[in-house]
Parts: structure tokens; sequence; C-alpha cells
């Protein structure tokens, strides 16, 4: 996962995916998939009324691919994204994350997970503005209970990934939206999570800053990071080399990013709702 | 070190907003004050009753025959003053026998004191002060020392020679700018000749405890303090507290036999020893103890209330960052243990704020009233536990709330 590639990993076939997904319940998918979800169901109580929200969704990523999350309003993208970030267990289906099986976990093994395993990324980066860069960076660190010294060498390491190696003093409130996003991004990657996972990253950034942000990921992804990114705009979708729509809580299509691109311009953004 | 982020994130909340969280210290901060500040009364009296005040009084394993009780520190009731004054006086006649009754190597004097009119030429205006006729042994016992000039001997008491040893006030009054020794002083109209000055003895609760002349026992002094052959008391010193046990026994029982008395009647005199005041000021003790436990614990009371609400807001302000913290792989007990930290490092920060104001507070006392005052060290860290442990109590309630929080949910606040 950590070996750098300057050539685009093989994206998994629509084959495999269905292969690994229809497998046996219980059956541990190889150490090859980052991700093998099997017939997610969520559904919630809305003052009697019952929401299905996913409605059996099955998804496969494999290590290394990048993949985008679309979908209008009320498709279950964010109930998905949850589920996927171990925020929420699903009602049914099975959820393998890295080799385990995370959808029976209890509260303080799920937050092991997110610990060691899921690098959050937010549209509102989510920093603490009391807190230093170097500060922010460390605090999953802080959680997988590392040494302040390992902390403080692994934290400037990550925030030297993202080129902000000389901010590391400096407080949310000095840094720009992009600086902020970069040392969120950072903090995401601190503990080496085999997925990181971004919820409309460019949500708050101009179209520059926006550009740049993108390029961060492109850039990890290409030294192999597993990258799946949730968003609603088909721009940033685009960056992605797999897109995945939701629709309804079901999933409606999964293709590489040629073929979505090419549906893209034949019929617009009806595409993604 | 999960606990030292936290501290560190609480000393810096605090500092941020510094008018709000000095508002939410404030009940501890009275609280622990109330504590040290009663503390240090209690300790300050207390050492300075036993070290200082009763040593002066009355000497360590000694004790006075005396009609009346001499050191009164509280006030007597009506029927115990009417007890008082019926009880018959001490004589000279007793003396002897009391004398022959005491112990080996036990000292004993003599004394009759009395408010007399004392002048000098070198004053216009005459005063009055404590005049005390005793027997030579009185400076012995007392410790009477002089820094100028002698003390009188046995033999002078004998031939009862008008000398006098005078007090310090008594000197700076009436010997303005000139030595006493050797000059005349006259007492109630009769000439004495100073022969000593004694040292000072300070004062007790603001009234000096200078403004005394001591004269020979027999010298015509006795005329006006020991009329109709009443005496005021004797004192009695005894090496060591077994012997004054002793010596005290042997008198109670010469002047129950003298005075008559059946075995069920109480004394009508008194054996007066430091220990009796000394219980006085105990009681007085019990109650300072109530007050310092009962101000405090309001305080401590009020100040965990204030806490704990002031971290229900905390925690509501805070909710998208504990969803936040959550995301990056925060347990319940993470959040629980960050916000108690939070809460006991507020609350130890208030108790040692108080620890200052209370000290403040006990040298104030000491300065402008006669109470002295020793801030125990004891008690700054009872002090400091007391903030840290009202912190965790406070803290229970908003941390758990915090810990039970769903990470979807509180990432979505405001």
């Amino acid at each position: 996962m950590t070996t750098s590639q300057t050539e685009e990993a093989p994206l998994s076939t629509t084959a495999e995916r269905r292969a690994i997904t229809t497998a046996n319940p219980g059956s541990t998918p190889g150490a090859e998939w980052a991700i093998v979800a099997r017939g997610l169901k969520r559904e919630y109580d809305m003052g009697g009324e019952i929401v299905r929200a996913l409605r059996g969704v099955d998804l496969a990523i494999r290590r290394n691919e990048y993949v985008a999350i679309m979908g209008p309003s009320g498709s279950g993208k964010s109930t998905l994204m949850n589920l996927i970030g171990c925020l929420d267990t699903p009602d049914a289906g099975e959820y393998w994350l890295n080799g385990q099986l995370v959808s029976k976990m209890d509260d303080d093994e799920l937050a092991r997970v997110r610990n060691k395993e899921i690098g959050f990324v937010f549209q509102t980066f989510n920093l603490l503005p009391r807190s230093t860069a170097l500060q922010n960076v460390e605090l999953p660190l802080v959680y997988a209970g590392v040494g302040a010294d390992e902390r403080k060498q692994r934290a400037t390491e990550a925030l030297e990934r993202v080129e902000l190696g000389s901010r590391l003093g400096h407080r949310p409130n000095e840094l720009s939206g992009g600086q902020r996003q970069r040392v969120a991004i950072a903090r995401a990657l601190v503990n080496r999570p085999a997925i990181l996972l971004a919820d409309e990253p460019t949500g708050n950034l101009d179209s520059r800053t926006s550009e740049d942000i993108m390029r961060v990921f492109e850039s990890l992804s290409s030294q192999g990071q597993t990258v799946i990114m949730v968003t609603h705009e088909p721009d940033i979708a685009s960056h992605a080399r797999r897109i995945v729509v939701l629709r309804d809580g079901q999933i409606e299509s999964d293709e590489p990013r040629d073929r979505f691109s090419e549906r893209l311009s034949v019929h617009g953004s009806s595409v993604v709702g | 070190m999960q606990f030292l982020e936290a501290v560190r994130l609480a000393l810096a909340q605090i500092r941020v907003q510094k008018l709000k969280s000095f508002f939410t210290l404030l009940g501890v901060m009275i609280g622990v004050m109330f504590l040290i500040a009663v503390v240090s009364i209690v300790e300050g009296m207390g050492r300075y009753m036993q070290d200082d005040l009763m040593g002066k009084l009355i000497p360590i394993n000694s004790f006075e025959l005396r009609r009346n009780p001499n050191v009164n520190l509280g006030d007597t009731d009506m029927a115990t003053w009417e007890e008082y004054q019926r009880r018959p006086r001490i004589k000279e006649e007793d003396i002897g026998p009391v004398f022959a009754a005491l112990p080996p190597n036990v000292a004993a004097a003599v004394r009759s004191e009395d408010n007399i009119t004392v002048s000098s030429r070198y004053v216009p205006k005459p005063k009055q002060v404590d005049a005390q006729n005793v027997t030579a042994s009185y400076f012995d016992i007392k410790k009477l020392g002089v820094t100028e000039g002698r003390v009188f001997t046995e033999q002078e008491d004998a031939m009862g020679t008008p000398v006098t040893v005078i007090g310090k006030d008594v000197k700076d009054y009436f010997f303005p700018n000139v030595d006493p020794v050797g000059r005349e002083l006259r007492v109630n109209h009769i000439p004495y000749t100073v022969i000593g000055v004694a040292e000072s003895q300070g004062s007790a609760f603001g009234i000096s405890l200078d403004k005394f002349i001591v004269a020979p026992y027999n010298s015509p002094l006795k005329q006006l303090t020991n009329r109709h052959g009443v005496i005021d008391g004797i004192i009695v010193q005894a090496p060591d507290e077994q012997t004054m046990l002793a010596a005290e026994d042997a008198v109670r029982a010469v002047m129950r036999t003298r005075h008559k008395l059946r075995p069920e009647q109480k004394d009508n005199f008194v054996l007066e020893t430091a220990d009796q005041d000394l219980e006085f000021w105990n009681k007085i003790k019990g109650y300072l103890v109530v007050a310092g436990i009962a101000l405090p614990a309001i305080g401590l009371v009020v100040g965990a209330i204030v806490i704990m609400n002031i971290m229900l807001v905390a925690v509501a302000e805070r909710t998208r960052e504990i969803g936040v913290r959550k995301s990056l792989g925060a347990r319940r007990r993470d959040i629980l243990a960050q916000f108690l930290v939070e809460a006991a490092t507020l609350s130890t920060v208030g108790a040692a704020f108080g620890v200052g104001a209370g000290a403040v507070i006990a040298a104030i006392i000491a300065a402008v009233s006669p109470l002295p005052t020793h801030v125990a060290g004891w008690s700054v860290g009872v002090a400091v536990m007391l903030g840290a442990g009202v912190g965790i109590v406070a803290g229970v309630y908003p941390a758990s709330r915090a810990s039970r929080l769903d990470p979807i949910t509180a990432l979505r606040a405001e």
C-alpha cells in the first residue's frame, strides 16, 4: 500500500467485484480488497415511518483504487459513507474492511478501526481551533497511544507530505482554507489508514484551491493510497478513476471514469440525478 | 499522554475566556478560601494559646489556688457568678498548711493583687496599674526576668522593704527618658524604690501585659491588697506533670478540710491550671471547626453546581468537536476522561486561587485584629485535593453525556 507507483494501478473489473460480493456470507475477502460490502441495508425510524436509506448495497473496492461515490440527496450516499467510515453499523449485510468483519463490532472496536484504518477528510475541515497544526495531526496518534516523541516525528512527516512542513506551529485561524484542508489530510494519513474517506473535500474552497487539493489526492493515490471520495459534483468526481452512482438506496452504476465522462457529456448531469 | 493533553487544553480554554472562567471558578475559590482562612485562624489561635498565651499567663505544670478563676475567656452565666460570690476567700492562715502539704521540690509563691494608683515626680498625672504583692519565689515560678536592675530577695520580702519591680509600660510612662532604677515611685502615696524593670510580656488579644508593678508580699502595699488577711492566690510550680498532680491533690485535700466540705460537695475554690482555660478555647475551637466545615462546604457545593453547568454548556458547544474526535478514534472513555480532566483542572485552578485568597485574608486578619493566624500546610494540600475532587464529581454527568454522543449526529451539529 505504501509502495510508490508511477503508473495507475489496474482497476478491479466488474466480474471480480461481483465474484467477491456474491461469495458466501462470512468468507473473508483476500488481502487485495480494501472494502467488501455484501448486501448492506440500513433503515431509520423517522417518527413512525420507516425510511429505507440503503436497500441492499454490494460494493467492492480493491487496494489503491480511487473511487468517487455520487448521488443526489436521499440516495443513501451519506448513509453509505457513514457505514464505510465505521461511524454506523448496517442493519443487515456484511462489511469487510481490510480483512476484518466490521459490521458486527461494538462501539469500542469500531473506534479502534476508525483510528487505525480510516482517514476522514471533511468538507468543513473540522480541525481543533485551539491546537496547532502539529497538535491536530497528532490527535489520531494520541488515541492510538503513541508516545510523544514518535507522535511528533510522524505528525511532522505527514505534514511534510502535504507540503506544510513550515506551518507546524500555526493554529487553524492562521491558515488559509487550502492549508487547513491539507492539515486535515495529513491528520487523516498519519496513522497509515487502509482508506482515505473524503466527504466533499473541496466544498468550502475556491476553484483554484480545489484544484490544488485534488492534486494532493491524486498524488496520494499514485503513492498507493486507497481513496474514496464522496461528492455531488461531477467535475470533482471525474478526478477519480472509478465512479459509483447511488440512487434510492441502491447502486445505479459503477463504471470507470472514461465511460462515466462519456455518459455525462451525452446525457448531461441527469446522469447523477 | 492524553491526560497532559487534556490539562493543556483545559488551561488554554481558561486563558481564552478569562472572565467567564473566573465566574465559573468563583464558587470553588470561595469555598477553599473559607477553608484556608478558618483553618489558619484555628491554627494560629491554637498555637498562640498553647505556646504563647498560656505559657505567659499560666506556666507549664503549675496551678494557682484561688477563690475564683483568674483568666475568664468567656461569659460566666448568672448562676455561676453568684456561686463565685458566695465562696469563702483564701486567707493568710491558709498559707502555712498549704505550703506544709506540698510535695518536696515544688516551688510556691503567694500573691495578692489590686489596681492601685501610682505616681512619680516625672509626670503630672497618676495612673492605675496592676499591683502584685508576691513572695520572692514568684519571679522564678513565672519566669519573670528583668532587663534592668534586679528582683527583690526573700530577705527584703521578710523585712517588708518598699522596693518594686516595674513593667515596661510603667517605666515608659512614669520615667520617660530617665533610668528608673533607684528612683522613687509612689504607690498609693507610699514611697517605693524601683529596683528593676521587667522583661516585656507582650500582649494578649491586643491588651498590653506590661502595665504592672511587683512588690514584696510583706511590704506596705499589703495593707491595701491584703485587707482582712485575705490573699488572692497561692501559685504552685512543679517540675513535671506527675508532681503537679500530686501537689494538686494535696492542696485540694487541705483546702477542703479547712473549708469543712463534705465529700459530696464540690470545691468552693479553684486550682487554676492552663488546661482549664485551654478547655474554653477548645470549646470555641469546636465552633470555629464547625464554621470551618460548613462555610467551605457551601462554597464547594455551589462551586460544583456551577462547574457542572458550565461543563454541560461546553459539551453542547463542542458537540461537533466531540464528533470529530470520535471519528478519529476516540472511544467513550477517552471523551469521558477528557472532560473529567477539564472539569478537574478548572476546579483545581479555582482551589489554587482560593488558597491564595485565603492566605491573604489570614494575613489581613492577623494584621488588623488581635487574632493571630497561621496558614497550615496540611490545609493547602486538603484544599487542592478537594478542588480536584469537586471538579471530578461535578464533571461526571457532563462528561458522561459527552461520551455517549452519537458521532454522526455530533458531526452534523453547528
